[in-house]
């Protein structure tokens, strides 16, 4: 039996979202499943009844009996108390839950035996791109933001020069160059305007240059890359050479919109009071961290005031204020999250903690709280620790092949050369032992020296051994006519022969070696 | 000249001898250790000539055999090629493993030699002669061998006899065998016998042993066989009781062996499996085959503009060259591309892999032939942490020294082989002739990353491409 996805309209005052569109619900029923929506859920958002009954949905006709009808619910806003009361035991929520902020929302779905599933907390990795609906939602609030200050602000973005005088270009300053960042650097320069940004992590200055943008950045070392590809928070150090740049900013720039957001805490106070003051009247600061108390110190959240002359806007509900794109945004995200749920294509939900993308985006799973996840794999922009986590597995890989053996064949070489040791010593004549005793020597100290040399010149160590061992010529030297001794019949022209040849053979290596060795040295240069 | 001037002498030459080998440590001290050599090397040769062994009635025999050979000598170090060193160091070793045969035929015809001994000591001079002769024969059958293959003039694929490793046994107890019969021998006529037939089968085992072993893993064959070298001189000193050759044969001896043990060790692989041969044939086919993952996904092949274009807007460039370099002699233009980029401010590095090319060091000497600066020259593990900070890493005719199954995949015949991680650089770029695997007959997941562009055709021309386009831009 396919399950039924229901689809709420949004309680939340000024909401205009709905979590799924016409499009998206025929896709849904491709999935397998039956889709309902209650009526007039998608009103707000210019989406009629009509048209979701035309794409396959049924329509229930209050809230309640589309919670009573749906085993699976998609929203946009966390659930109210009032509609976790409608909701049927065992059913599967998917929204923006922020588990974060509403550890009670957690046990009251937890109570109700829900599994939940929060938008919000879907892991950054390249696999959930595609449901990331965080960054699809803050791309639509960058694009409005920068709208909303170009109503608010008394002159064009664009500069001209015409013939009823000069228009300068309006100057735009974006604090965070996040998703909301670079959408609202990429609308601003498109509407003509200069854009400079700042972020605490140095990385993303390459894509604010690709968005046609300025970065601007604060002379003090520190990486302000948090996992996940987040920012974090940052020494006061840097804070205090971060709020010099923003002073200097602020005094020269026409706009500024913020965007600076830390995981899980409130929202970092970047523009002070004093920056307003030094701005030019007429100026507008959008902040969009306004929900998380805002970057800027006079921000009042979800309205719009004037302080200074400087006109602030705080609304929170940016993505609401363009509801049809940013509801069809969200309904296709939520689609790639239900097609991660059903594999099967049968219209039935599973989730699968296993999954590295279902296992972080479930924060409660029949019954229990399963917030929050472990740590992510992967981060977008590797941190310093990640390097050294990478870099751990190699040595041992190196102890394999290198050299440490185990006590055992340790033990064994030392007895056995015990042994040949013993039986040299109980067998050889003295004058042997003497050679031989240069000889194990030697080996030793050809070890020692060895091991400096570089790799760089292994070829030219190759070439100089060589050379030098043709120190063999001194045996054909010795050879070649002795001083005449007691008179023995030596065969001389055979030993005569055979030593020259020897020593023709070796002086070749003798001096084609060395002549090689020092042409090769003589290439390595600085 | 003394017995013990001469001593003196010999010693002298011993500490410039290890002087010499010292000073390869760093590019620049590196001239004056071959300078050393040289020294020890004629402070040796005159204290033989003039020392008590040594009549003059020999003189005109020596000085004419040493103007022949050294003009030899001079003359190829003058002509050889930089790709062409591998092969005349594995010829120069073949001269080294001949020399030591002769000297040891000579000293055992030469009746004076052992006369003077007592029983227990000729016995041990009649066991260095045959041990010396021994590892001549198989240092110079062995070495010959080599240069065939680096040279091209015999196949560079292993040939794998039936029951090889039975053959090389039955090789070793023969010359036991005729080794008990030469101890015993009366006259030196009845213990010739015994010694033809041993050298006979040395030269054999070399041939074969240094057939059976793939073209990937001559690096480890050049220093062995260099290793050889050394201990030839050392059983030649033994045999004439002479330390100086003992030390000098132990220290290249050791020299070589440790080589030998670092080119093991960058390929992960033990000693004796290389010595046993056979690598990158039927064995690791079947392993790959056996594994059963082929690489998945699409090549994207890349043109040389946009390489050039790649490259210009790099800040830091790691360039991996390869065996594919050499061949291609494509040194000269790699250098001409690095100079451009350098100057254009970005940072131009090469990565070297310790058994890249076809003997340790190989890349390093085509570098500087091609006058690379050695400190932007750097080994694989300073390296290998810099990729991912790295926007473009270029690897010139390499294969299996890239290959990211050495990592990750567990079944493959490389596993385990430490290799350069160009795959964590932004962009690859592979420049290969076809698509065929390396000589470990390993297909490579690399060229089927995402991040990785191939670029097909011979190095040399595709690269002066990409400097004619760098030069224009």
């Amino acid at each position: 039996m396919p399950q039924l996805i229901g689809v709420p309209g949004e309680v939340f005052a000024g909401e205009k979202r709905v979590a799924t569109v016409p499009e998206v619900v025929q896709k849904l029923i491709g999935l397998g499943f039956r889709v309902a929506i209650e009526s007039g859920a998608g009103a707000a958002a210019n989406f009629r009844d009509e048209d979701y009954r035309a794409a396959g949905a049924q329509i229930a006709a209050t809230a309640a009996e589309l919670w009573a009808l749906a085993d699976v619910v998609f929203k946009v806003r966390a659930p109210t108390s009032g509609e976790i009361d409608l909701m049927r035991a065992g059913t599967t929520l998917v929204g923006f839950i922020w588990p974060a902020q509403n550890p009670e929302l957690l046990q009251q779905l937890a109570a109700k035996g829900a599994t939940v599933l929060a938008m919000d907390s879907v892991p950054r990795i390249s696999r959930a791109q595609k449901l990331d609906a965080l960054s699809s939602m803050a791309n639509i609030a960058g694009y409005r933001a920068v709208i909303e200050a170009a109503h608010h602000f008394g002159r064009l973005f664009t500069g001209q020069i015409t013939a009823a005088g000069k228009m300068p270009p309006a100057k735009v300053f974006v604090v965070g160059a996040g998703v909301a960042g670079l959408a609202a650097i990429g609308t601003a320069c498109g509407l003509g305007a200069i854009v400079r940004a700042n972020d605490t992590r140095p990385e993303v200055a390459d894509q604010v240059k690709s968005m046609g943008g300025e970065f601007v950045a604060v002379d003090y070392v520190e990486e302000g890359a948090g996992s996940g590809g987040y920012a974090r928070v940052m020494s006061e150090g840097f804070q205090k050479a971060q709020a010099a740049v923003y002073a200097k900013q602020a005094s020269d720039v026409d706009i500024i919109i913020t965007t600076a957001l830390i995981p899980g805490r409130p929202a970092p106070r970047l523009i002070s009071a004093d920056m307003v003051k030094s701005m030019r009247p007429g100026s507008v600061i959008v902040d969009m961290a306004a929900e998380q108390g805002g970057n800027c110190e006079l921000t009042v959240p979800n309205e719009v005031t004037v302080a200074h002359g400087v006109t602030i806007i705080g609304y929170t509900d940016m993505p609401s204020r363009l509801a049809r794109q940013s509801s069809t945004l969200y309904a296709t995200n939520l689609f790639r999250l239900a097609e991660e749920l059903c594999k099967a294509k049968d219209g039935v939900v599973v989730v699968d903690m296993d999954d590295e993308v279902i296992r972080g985006t479930t924060v409660v799973k029949a019954g229990s709280v399963t917030w929050p996840p472990p740590a992510p794999k992967l981060a977008v922009a590797p941190p310093a620790p990640a390097k050294a986590a990478v870099a751990a597995p190699k040595p041992p890989a190196h102890a394999a092949a290198g050299a440490p053996t185990s006590p055992a064949i340790t033990a064994a070489i030392i007895v056995l050369a015990a042994l040949a040791f013993w039986f040299i010593g109980a067998n050889a004549p003295a004058a042997f032992l003497g050679h031989f005793t240069v000889f194990v020597l030697a080996c030793f100290v050809g070890y020692m020296v060895v091991w400096n040399v570089t790799p760089a010149l292994h070829t030219p160590l190759m070439s100089v051994t060589n050379a030098i061992s043709s120190i063999i010529a001194i045996g054909a030297l010795v050879q070649i006519a002795p001083p005449r001794g007691s008179g023995l019949v030596r065969p001389e022209a055979w030993i005569r022969w055979l030593a020259v040849i020897g020593i023709a053979l070796t002086t070749i290596n003798m001096f084609g070696g060395f002549a090689v060795t020092q042409r090769m040295l003589g290439m390595f240069r600085k | 000249m003394s017995q013990s001037l001469a001593t003196v002498a010999y010693l002298g030459a011993t500490i410039l001898f290890i002087l010499s080998l010292g000073g390869l440590s760093h590019p620049e001290s590196s001239r004056r250790g071959n300078v050393y050599g040289m020294l020890g090397m004629t402070i040796a040769v005159a204290a033989t000539v003039f020392g008590p062994h040594v009549t003059a009635a020999g003189l005109p025999w020596i000085i004419g055999a040493m103007v022949v050979g050294g003009s030899i000598g001079v003359y190829a170090a003058r002509v050889v090629k930089m790709t062409q060193m591998p092969e005349l160091v594995a010829l120069m070793h073949s001269l080294v493993g001949l020399a030591a045969m002769l000297v040891g035929f000579a000293n055992y015809i030469d009746p004076a030699a052992s006369a003077h001994f007592a029983p227990a000591e000729k016995t041990i001079h009649q066991v260095e002669v045959y041990i010396g002769i021994l590892i001549g024969a198989v240092t110079f059958s062995g070495s010959v061998i080599a240069f065939g293959k680096l040279a091209g003039k015999i196949g560079g694929k292993p040939m794998l006899l039936p029951a090889r490793h039975w053959i090389n046994l039955a090789g070793l107890l023969v010359v036991l065998w005729f080794g008990r019969d030469f101890l015993h021998a009366q006259s030196i006529d009845a213990g010739m016998t015994a010694l033809t037939v041993m050298t006979v089968i040395a030269l054999l085992f070399g041939i074969h042993m240094v057939m059976a072993i793939g073209g990937a893993d001559m690096p480890v064959v050049v220093s062995m066989l260099n290793s050889y070298s050394g201990w030839a001189a050392a059983a030649t000193g033994f045999m004439l009781s002479n330390d100086l050759l003992i030390v000098t044969g132990a220290l290249v001896g050791s020299s070589g062996a440790i080589l030998s043990y670092i080119m093991c060790r960058a390929m992960n692989r033990q000693f004796v499996s290389v010595i046993a041969g056979g690598f990158g044939t039927g064995g690791g086919a079947a392993a790959a085959g056996a594994s059963g993952e082929q690489p998945a996904g699409e090549v994207q092949p890349i043109s040389a503009t946009e390489t050039a274009e790649l490259l210009r807007e790099a800040k830091s460039v790691i360039i991996v060259p390869g065996y594919g370099m050499a061949v291609a002699q494509a040194q000269h233009t790699v250098y001409e591309i690095t100079r451009l980029l350098r100057e254009k401010g970005v940072e131009v590095r090469f990565g070297i892999h310790p058994v890249a090319g076809r003997m340790p060091g190989h890349m390093n000497v085509l570098l500087a032939e091609a006058k690379v600066p050695y400190d932007i020259v750097l080994e694989m593990d300073e390296i290998n942490a810099d990729f991912p900070a790295t926007d473009v890493a270029m690897v010139i005719g390499a294969n299996d020294i890239v290959n990211p199954a050495a990592q990750d995949d567990p079944a493959s015949p490389i596993a385990g082989m430490p290799v350069l991680e160009v795959w964590k650089a932004r962009t690859s770029i592979v420049m290969k002739r076809s698509m065929a695997s390396g000589y470990a007959g390993v297909d490579n997941p690399l060229f089927y990353k995402d991040n990785n562009r191939m670029l097909f055709g011979d190095a040399r021309k595709m690269l002066e491409e990409v400097l004619g386009v760098l030069r224009a831009g």
